[in-house]
């Protein structure tokens, strides 16, 4: 990047809910050290001035669910020169992606009033099924701080600390009890991408995996262990079938107990 | 001087009051307090902060905590739980740790080291196994080739309190380790608790001479051979009741068996979620992680726990060198068990037990091993 000039931040939306955006904003200490070492150019969440590209980083949120998106995502790539992909709708196709297994033009007919104003493909994909990613940020939604991490690393020309390991790591680090063994409650822990800052089993309660498979996983293993616990096909099933559904590990396992 | 043959009896109270001469030197006080369903180990300020009456339950992938509804004596008891989630080296080797930091300056730059004066720990409550853990780790971070500045600093001016075993749980197997349920040296003093429900005493053994000035002020008394005989019983009972055991070759078995195919029946069932790496109160390995400021003017190199079970730990120029289940798993077992031994001197385990109950899938240790003997070279 050239050193007389900010780097130019476009943030874009695809099928989403706009939380992972809103994290952005959401950075509130850190917003303005963010906004002083980036022209930020695009992000209609934030400012409705626009920026012409092409752009230094692009974020971009939201799944493909439509034909024009798939146009849309497109140009993005065209005008971006680092595209990072944020959270779950974008890296695996979102809790959207539900609808893969299911005939879209029932579930249109169920849902809408007037269906032929849809005009919808009948899946939910990633960013990466349609256009060259070169960085995926997980999470249901993103982290910020690994959000402010990856923008740092970006910006500073190093590789971003974000690990691929298991959710389990974070847990013991920060000292939090595996409610899975002390309590027997399903966690989808061991075999999802650390990165949320153990949420919910810091809050007494299982993984639902919303940083999608780890590195390596072995859901054949924890599924086995799930119905130990307790549980039946259609509960093991209904857990991989969440946010990250799409993620090819949590697909295959879901479809196991189908 | 034999001052560590010397065992004393004292009350409860005088429990308390340990404590609060401890912490009046200037101690940090660490010891066992309930969090989460769970036993863990922090900051502890008085005995009442000490859980009293509690009993664990541990099996592969289990651990449950229950308060005693038995016998009086078993009721009022401060330590009849064993090991839980967390182990002492979480504050001797922290989980995440700042090495240094460097600032730019013009066209060069400054490192500052951190600062912060470590603080004097007292570990309150360390049991047998555990006493071995750190003497182990002393050898990893404190010997002639390589010295851990923070851990030997810490470890230097901390204190040790041990306290025996009278129970036992079915993941234990200390025994077989000779590593427990009774602290062998290592400790500043050491307690064994009698909680019969009528006289709650404890019998203190002093380990050290920082230990034996610690009993300064507190009433203890010359220990007669029936307190002495009461504890020695509640110790024995703890390893009567020990049934799981470690191979006694576990080094030779795993020397031998690199290639034996049930290492993938194992990565079947392993999660290589690290899970047995992080609450091993061995474990030491570790990776570094930096950081810069958005500007890029400030950086901080930081280290923090990793596991030989994470892709990105045998990393090098390539890609990383142990990429399946199979292989992180052998190799973690085998290093442990049998290498350990060749590098430190020792085996790496002390039969806490840990691994096995914190493993979600409860994967046994000392099942692997003797799967590894029965087909095996």
């Amino acid at each position: 990047m050239a050193k007389n000039r900010k780097p130019k931040l476009a943030v874009w939306k695809f099928s989403s809910c706009d939380g992972c955006q809103l994290s952005l904003l959401d950075c509130e200490d850190e917003l303005l050290a963010v906004a002083d070492s980036v022209e930020i150019a695009y992000f209609l969440e934030a400012s409705r001035a626009e920026i012409a590209g092409p752009y230094d980083i692009s974020l971009v949120e939201g799944s493909i669910t439509t034909p024009h998106e798939i146009e849309r995502i497109k140009k993005v790539r065209a005008q971006s020169r680092a595209l990072i992909s944020i959270g779950a709708c974008a890296t695996v196709g979102g809790i959207q992606a539900l609808k893969n297994y299911r005939n879209v033009d029932d579930l249109i007919m169920t849902v809408y009033a007037h269906p032929e104003y849809i005009d919808t493909l009948t899946t939910s994909t990633a960013i990466a099924d349609h256009v060259t990613v070169d960085f995926e940020l997980r999470g249901c939604p993103i982290n910020k701080e690994q959000l402010l991490e990856l923008i740092n690393a970006t910006l500073n020309a190093r590789k971003p600390n974000v690990s691929q390991h298991s959710q389990c790591i974070e847990c013991k680090l920060a000292g939090t009890v595996c409610v899975m063994v002390s309590q027997g409650k399903p966690c989808l822990g061991p075999i999802t991408q650390a990165g949320c800052g153990n949420v919910c089993p810091r809050c007494d309660r299982g993984c639902y995996g919303c940083f999608g498979p780890k590195e390596t996983p072995n859901p054949a293993a924890l599924s086995t262990r799930m119905k130990e616990l307790g549980l039946s096909d259609r509960e093991v099933k209904h857990f991989y079938r969440l946010f990250n559904t799409g993620a090819p590990a949590f697909h295959d396992e879901g479809n196991a107990h189908e | 001087m034999g001052t560590e043959t010397l065992k004393y009896v004292i009350s409860l109270s005088e429990v308390g009051k340990l404590l609060g001469n401890i912490k009046g030197q200037g101690f940090h006080v660490v010891g066992p307090v309930l969090a989460d369903g769970a036993i863990i180990y922090d900051t502890i300020h008085s005995i009442e902060d000490l859980p009293s009456g509690y009993q664990d339950e541990q099996e592969g992938g289990h651990y449950r905590l229950k308060k005693s509804t038995g016998r009086r004596g078993e009721r009022d008891a401060l330590f009849r739980y064993t090991v839980g989630p967390s182990s002492w080296k979480r504050f001797l080797f922290p989980p995440e740790q700042k090495l240094w930091k460097a600032v730019r300056e013009g066209k060069s730059f400054s490192i500052e080291s951190p600062k912060e004066k470590p603080p004097r720990y007292a570990f309150f409550g360390v049991r047998p196994c555990e006493v071995s853990a750190l003497k182990i780790q002393d050898k990893v971070f404190c010997n002639n080739d390589f010295q851990d500045k923070g851990y030997a600093e810490k470890r230097k001016k901390s204190l040790v309190i041990a306290v025996n075993c009278t129970r036992s749980v079915s993941t234990c197997f200390c025994r077989s380790m000779d590593t427990g349920p009774k602290a062998n040296g290592g400790f500043d003093l050491a307690l064994t608790e009698i909680s019969d429900g009528k006289n709650h005493r404890f019998i203190v053994e002093v380990g050290s001479k920082k230990g034996s000035k610690l009993l300064k002020g507190i009433d203890h008394t010359l220990a007669e051979r029936h307190d002495l005989s009461s504890a020695a019983a509640r110790v024995n009972s703890a390893k009567r009741a020990m049934k799981r055991q470690m191979p006694k070759d576990a080094a030779k078995i795993l020397s031998k068996n690199s290639e034996h195919p049930h290492w993938k029946d194992v990565a079947a069932r392993c999660l290589n979620c690290a899970n047995c790496t992080m609450v091993c109160p061995t474990c030491f390995c570790s990776t570094v992680e930096d950081t810069t400021s958005l500007s890029g003017d400030v950086a901080e190199r930081w280290r923090r726990w990793d596991s030989c079970f994470t892709v990105d730990f045998s990393y090098i120029h390539g890609g990383p060198i142990r990429r399946d289940s199979a292989a992180r798993y052998r190799q973690w077992l085998t290093h442990k068990l049998s290498s350990w031994h060749d590098q430190f001197g020792t085996s790496g385990c002390t039969g806490c037990g840990r691994c096995i109950t914190w493993c979600p899938v409860g994967i046994d240790i000392t099942e692997e091993i003797k799967a590894l003997q029965k087909g095996g070279k």
